[in-house]
């Protein structure tokens, strides 16, 4: 049993007491809620009778159903079924007193987006969401974790959830990123070493170097993908680099008040002698950027690196998923994924849709254009991440480029408003899962990947090295398209 | 007030026709299609559920298990089952297709919680075990197959089969405890006593 970690120690200060069927009921202390997974909840709520119990912890956004493009926000929405959710939202969070983020706020989003941004996710909380990326908000040294609506419906009525504590393991990721490799692949890198169904049982602590190195919106993408590695929540220790980002924020106390919040944060982080379920070690130094091959986030490669076979794989469920991504994504063992054919090229979601995201693939993007066969989306991850490109000038650089300069939403990466894969068309893409069907079209290929590879793969109409696009890359100079071999 | 919707909700056992769902690492994503969540209950979920998979390219029913069969109350799957999104329309899809219990070698933790809160054991066993069950499904699309909760045991024709059932689980459907709701929402003032001691909420204003 781990002991001293930050994960009992906010486990502990969130614990109410142990129900009877064996599980802890455990206080939430940040509740977000968008319009998909909650108004059966709600619905739930009306038939018992219940009031909402935390309105001033629950706040509330839309981003699943969310048109990306301006024109379309003009309510009522032209699809009736997302106005019919959007709607329902509003209604439910006016009747409970829940502060909402909609598209005339300014701030509307995605929840793991808005709420870093707007400092409603600190260190030390518990947060839940109706979403399994609800992990993101580890970073700041917080208990995330995704519900189902049933638990939706239980903190919306209680302010708390019935869980299960998990086992803790720490993963130590060593090393030193080099120019053009990112959190993204970081994480890629540790789903790849310890399997999509490794975590499944415990929570992640990331530390080590290569963590602590990354600013907040890198710490943001990491712990966003703990889910895809089977963890429940992962996190990272709060340390100067955290209180940094927080202060000044919308939600964050000043002065004073911030320094005796800060002692609470400090005071909950892992304790030098804590004690760990497991300790493993994942080595991120002179990672190459990694890409996907397949259909789950597991099966990904350095872009050095050939397309595994299925052979290769000792595990006989590793060896059949294997056989299985060959066969969707028409790709052979042995080949290099460099080159391969790309339709459309997606940059955002709750993983990379943040200002560093934008600003990176802008470097490739810069003097670049998108080849003529791709069809180009850059959706910022919130109207405020929007807001910020566009202060500095970044929509333009996308724009000029060829990209279609979008508003806030979940868009592509699960498909749920009008922007989808279309037959078997291949997506470079900057979100989190490359499931079969996921981008809306069942003979959809997604490969996984960072922003500055979305925007290199874009440029170039296959997926490519976008260190070739940088100063520093590995071939020096930077590339225009012609130069860039592969 | 009207929390306590858990009188009589003991579950101690399942039982019906089975169907194999084969496959490691099912995603919700396959389970309930992203585009099938545009609906505000949960009323229509059946219809569907592994839509894409069901469907040839004509839109036609395949031979898909879930079209092979129909009727069936206990779903039979591999290891990781249920990854991915969050979302209990799947759980709420099989439930609402007809699905009782789930005996399976391993369920990603949200999916598992999710059947909890529905009522539904997700019951464990080795990869083997699921394997020769599945097999005899085929062979007995008929047969029954009883999932007892309280004993963790799986019967199928002759056969007993020793499961695992995660004990809170266990708990909670024997015990008719499974309501998380109505659990807790007796327990205010010890909430209220832990808010009280958080730091964070009570700097809020």
């Amino acid at each position: 049993m781990s002991e001293g970690t930050l994960y009992d120690k906010v486990w502990d200060r969130h614990k109410v007491t142990e129900l009877p069927n064996g599980q802890d009921q455990l206080f939430i202390g940040l509740h977000l809620v968008h319009e998909v997974t909650s108004p059966q909840a709600f619905g739930m709520l009306r038939e018992r009778e219940l009031d909402v119990a935390y309105p001033d912890r629950t706040f509330a956004t839309t981003d699943h159903i969310a048109p990306t493009e301006a024109d379309k926000r003009e309510r009522p929405l032209a699809d009736d079924q997302a106005e019919e959710m959007l709607s329902a939202l509003e209604r439910n969070v006016s009747d409970s007193g829940i502060t909402f983020f909609g598209f005339e706020s300014g701030k509307q989003g995605i929840t793991h987006v808005v709420a870093p941004e707007l400092g409603l996710s600190q260190p030390g909380m518990t947060v839940a969401c109706g979403d399994s990326h609800t992990a993101t908000h580890g970073a700041f040294g917080s208990i995330g974790v995704g519900i189902g609506t049933s638990q939706i419906r239980d903190v919306l009525a209680t302010g708390c959830i019935a869980a299960d504590k998990q086992k803790v393991r720490r993963v130590n990721v060593e090393g030193e990123l080099g120019e053009g490799v990112y959190a993204k692949d970081v994480i890629l890198k540790v789903i790849q070493d310890l399997g999509v169904d490794g975590g499944v049982g415990h929570v992640y602590e990331y530390g080590g170097p290569a963590i602590e190195a990354l600013d907040m919106e890198g710490r943001l993408a990491v712990c966003n993908m703990s889910i895809e590695g089977g963890a429940r929540a992962g996190y990272i220790n709060p340390d100067e680099t955290t209180y940094e980002y927080l202060k000044g924020r919308e939600y964050v106390p000043e002065g004073e008040a911030f320094e005796e919040r800060k002692a609470y944060w400090e005071s909950i982080s892992s304790d030098d002698d804590a004690e760990y379920d497991d300790v493993v070690t994942v080595d991120a130094d002179g990672l190459d950027p990694l890409v996907t091959w397949g259909i789950n986030p597991g099966q990904v490669i350095e872009i050095s690196e050939p397309v595994p076979h299925p052979d290769d794989f000792e595990a006989r469920t590793d060896r059949e998923a294997a056989e299985q991504a060959l066969d969707h994504m028409e790709i052979e063992a042995g080949q290099s994924m460099l080159g391969y054919d790309v339709d459309v090229a997606f940059l955002g979601t709750c993983t990379n849709g943040r200002l560093s995201d934008f600003e990176e693939a802008a470097k490739i993007l810069e003097g670049n254009t998108v080849d003529e066969d791709v069809r180009a989306l850059a959706v910022p991850g919130s109207e405020t991440v929007r807001q910020q490109c566009e202060e500095r000038g970044i929509d333009q650089t996308f724009i000029e480029a060829g990209f279609q300069w979008r508003r806030a939403g979940c868009s592509m990466c699960l498909a749920m408003n009008d922007d989808a894969l279309e037959g078997d068309e291949v997506c470079a893409s900057s979100s989190n899962r490359n499931f079969i069907g996921r981008q809306g079209s069942k003979d959809g290929r997604t490969v996984l990947m960072s922003p500055a590879m979305v925007a290199a793969a874009a440029v170039e109409g296959e997926v490519a090295d976008a260190r070739e696009y940088l100063d520093d890359g590995p071939t020096g100079g930077a590339g225009g398209v012609e130069e860039v071999a592969d | 007030m009207s929390a306590n919707d858990a009188d009589d909700q003991h579950i101690t056992e399942v039982s019906g026709t089975g169907v194999p769902i084969p496959g490691d690492d099912v995603d919700t994503d396959q389970i309930l299609p992203a585009k099938f969540m545009k609906e505000v209950t949960f009323d229509n979920m059946a219809d569907y559920l592994f839509y894409d998979a069901r469907r040839d390219d004509d839109g036609e029913f395949n031979d898909h298990p879930l079209n092979r069969f129909e009727g069936a109350s206990i779903a039979v799957v591999n290891s990781n089952f249920g990854c991915g999104s969050s979302r209990e329309h799947a759980p709420q899809a099989m439930m609402r297709w007809g699905i009782d219990g789930v005996v399976g070698e391993s369920y990603a933790e949200i999916f598992r919680d999710n059947c909890k809160s529905l009522g539904i054991p997700a019951v464990t066993t080795d990869h083997e075990t699921v394997v020769e069950l599945q097999e005899w499904i085929e062979a007995n699309p008929d047969g029954d197959i009883d999932v007892d909760v309280e004993n963790e045991t799986v019967t199928y024709g002759d056969t007993v089969i020793d499961v695992d059932v995660d004990d809170a689980m266990r708990e909670a459907l024997v015990e008719g405890i499974w309501d998380t709701t109505a659990l807790m929402y007796s327990n205010r003032s010890k909430v209220d006593e832990t808010v009280a001691d958080l730091p964070y909420v009570e700097g809020d204003d």
